[in-house]
């Protein structure tokens, strides 16, 4: 840990070293040569895997571009966006993506998707992580054994899903019918009421073993003499978990959710697996996938995704402004 | 009042024992100082008496009443750590006011004036609404320290509190404890160190401990003047007092140990039958001084020299093959060079005796006294 003082005055030290800027010049522009010179090829693999395509989105959400005449794309300002078709009597109708319900239900499905299953997967997250923590017999393999599902690739943990959440052939409908929870075969991925929490389902099943790690990792970095010093003061084990656990690793759950929410934002292979065109579960990714290449509007969809963009990153500046997140790594 | 006794004392984890039955009466008010090297088990005594960790044998009673199954808050201890511990999400006032502000019994105006109090005598009340974080070593350990003064103890722990700060700070804190002891005089204190000044100065009474087990219980003088046993004699003084092996026999107006190298030395005191033939002499190397006559029981070849100022360390090859040298500490800057033969002599009364098992042979007075 390092003590800065903030407003220090200037030692005499470093008053001389002002003093002789050439000296100290030369070292640091030796460094700061260095520096570029380690971060130029990452910044080049980044301006043409991510800076470009961004762009070429942005740009393509202005023109008519389709699929199949993408070089033909011509300029179309705001019209994928905002358009007012007057029909001459007076009447008029507005098209483009602020006036598109269909839109609108996937950024609504996106939001309800994102908030229910981080908000989830952090509770659960957190409870598998201190249980992780603890000390006991056969740790190490339960730690390793509670990864699997997060090491399966999401095609495959949500066709396995799908085939448990079948209709007429699932296992989970099996089960269910056997305990006597449900009297009639349920098909939970393309019912509207059961969809989205299907989705949710495999999703925290997934993705919980990730959120454990990250807390688990911020639970490890509590000095344990904290805990003795509680022992000492006669504090109850629940307050020092709510007074003493849970602010040490706060900064970790914060990183954790911002990490689970961007992803969860951009969901896509999940949904477009476990069930597929279904209005109750489409995303904001799923609906700009579809119209780049399955309903050949190529500008409509560029439109999308550049408004996904959009509100991820306003949705992730507003978290960090909100969690005063210190994403700079002081402590 | 707040004593504390232990009887056969055992801690072991799993199959490995690190406490071996350790007996120790404590009274009330009496600063205890748990010396020794590492790996003794003085801090693993520390914790059984605060109850962060269980007894596995023997009891432990606290103003008389057993102890053992009892947590650290019932046992009405305070303990403060090597690493502070401090709460760091927590500013300074909370630190000290945590543990009282969720006890029922203490209302908000109290727990205000204590640590008001604690603050006040530890001179951290500017710091209050500080963050550990923004504090030196020092300070972070006063908030340690004020933290279990608001707890009003009857028993005070420290472990090790001083190794974490630099020398200057060590010495400064190290007096502000001494003057703390004198203010909470009702207070019993036990405090852990490896460093024998801190445990010189600031103890009552010292309990040398190795490999868990108690080597000698006594004042800070008493086990210097008169340790129990060679493992005492070599840990309380620095430098350590030089050991000699000897050949033990009594003789006429007291007793002659014969050093290897022939020369002899004699002691004013009678030794008992059995006590005769292999031993050791111990003596310190502040009681060595250069010799005035023409012999001398330690001659030999210095072969280092080490100016302190106020003293002059000599290392000298007493010519016995393989043995650590004998070491004197001379008042003053002595002109005495490496590879220069020096005699040296001492006092009589200085010397001290050990049989061939290590244990102390002392007169038959002070047995007694013993």
């Amino acid at each position: 840990m390092t003590n800065v003082t903030i407003g220090a005055p200037p030692t005499d030290k470093a008053m001389a070293a002002e003093k002789r800027p050439a000296t100290r010049s030369k070292l640091s522009r030796q460094r700061l040569r260095s520096a570029w010179i380690f971060l130029t090829p990452m910044l080049i693999v980044l301006a043409l895997v991510a800076g470009w395509p961004l762009v070429e989105t942005i740009y393509y959400s202005f023109t008519n571009a389709s699929l199949s005449n993408i070089a033909g794309a011509e300029w179309v300002g705001l019209r994928n966006y905002y358009e007012y078709v007057d029909y001459g009597d007076g009447e008029g109708e507005y098209f483009g993506l602020f006036f598109d319900s269909q839109w609108w239900n996937a950024v609504w499905n996106t939001v309800y998707y994102s908030a229910i299953s981080v908000s989830i997967e952090t509770v659960l997250g957190l409870v598998f992580a201190l249980v992780l923590n603890a000390e006991f017999k056969g740790r190490s393999f339960v730690r390793a054994a509670v990864l699997i599902p997060w090491a399966i690739p999401t095609i495959v943990s949500a066709k396995m899903w799908a085939w448990m959440m079948n209709d007429q052939f699932g296992i989970l409908n099996d089960m269910l019918m056997t305990v006597g929870l449900i009297s009639a075969p349920v098909a939970w991925t393309a019912n509207p009421d059961t969809a989205m929490w299907a989705v949710i389902i495999v999703d925290v099943w997934k993705t919980t073993p990730f959120m454990a790690l990250l807390i688990l990792a911020g639970l490890q970095m509590v000095p344990g003499d904290v805990y003795e010093a509680a022992k000492i003061d006669g504090i109850h084990p629940v307050e020092v978990f709510w007074k003493v656990t849970l602010p040490l690793i706060r900064p970790a759950i914060l990183v954790a959710v911002i990490f689970r929410a961007l992803d969860a934002l951009r969901v896509f292979d999940l949904i477009y697996v476990l069930t597929p065109n279904n209005t109750d579960t489409k995303t904001m990714s799923v609906f700009a996938q579809e119209n780049l290449f399955q309903f050949d509007k190529f500008a409509y969809g560029s439109a999308a995704s550049t408004f996904l963009f959009l509100v991820i990153a306003m949705i992730t500046l507003l978290y960090i402004k909100v969690a005063k997140l210190d994403l700079g790594g002081g402590r | 009042m707040a004593s504390v006794k232990l009887t056969k004392v055992e801690k072991a984890y799993g199959a490995v024992k690190v406490l071996h039955g350790i007996d120790l009466d404590i009274g009330q008010g009496e600063f205890i100082v748990f010396v020794g090297p590492s790996g003794c088990g003085k801090s693993t005594l520390l914790r059984v008496i605060a109850g962060l960790e269980d007894i596995t044998g023997g009891t432990l009673e606290i103003d008389g009443k057993v102890v053992n199954s009892m947590s650290p808050k019932e046992r009405g201890i305070a303990m403060v750590f090597q690493s502070y511990a401090l709460y760091p999400h927590m500013t300074v006032y909370e630190n000290m006011a945590f543990g009282l502000k969720l006890d029922k019994s203490a209302d908000k105006s109290e727990v205000e004036k204590r640590v008001r109090e604690a603050a006040r005598i530890l001179q951290i009340e500017p710091y209050l609404d500080r963050l550990p974080k923004a504090l030196s070593g020092g300070q972070r350990q006063r908030v340690a320290i004020g933290r279990a003064i608001t707890r009003d103890p009857k028993v005070f722990l420290f472990d090790e509190p001083l190794s974490n700060l630099d020398a200057a700070l060590r010495v400064a804190t190290r007096i502000e404890i001494a003057r703390l002891h004198e203010k909470m005089s009702d207070t019993t204190m036990i405090y852990v160190t490896h460093d024998q000044v801190e445990a010189m100065t600031l103890a009552d009474k010292i309990v040398v401990l190795n490999k868990g087990h108690v080597e000698q219980v006594g004042s800070p003088i008493e086990l210097y003047e008169s340790p129990d046993n060679l493992f005492v004699a070599r840990f309380i003084g620095s430098p350590a007092m030089n050991i000699l092996p000897a050949t033990l026999s009594r003789g006429e107006g007291g007793t002659h140990a014969k050093l290897p190298g022939g020369n002899s030395v004699a002691l004013p005191f009678a030794i008992e039958a059995g006590q005769e033939g292999r031993g050791h002499l111990g003596v310190r190397p502040e009681d060595l001084s250069i010799a005035s006559g023409e012999t001398a029981p330690f001659i030999g070849e210095v072969t280092l020299v080490e100016h302190l100022g106020e003293v002059t360390l000599l290392y000298v090859d007493l010519g016995q093959g393989g043995d650590e040298p004998l070491v004197a500490k001379l008042n003053g800057s002595s002109n005495v060079k490496r590879g220069e033969t020096v005699k040296l002599e001492a006092r009589a009364e200085a010397l001290r005796l050990f049989d061939e098992d290590g244990k102390a042979i002392r007169p038959a007075s002070m047995r007694q006294a013993a």
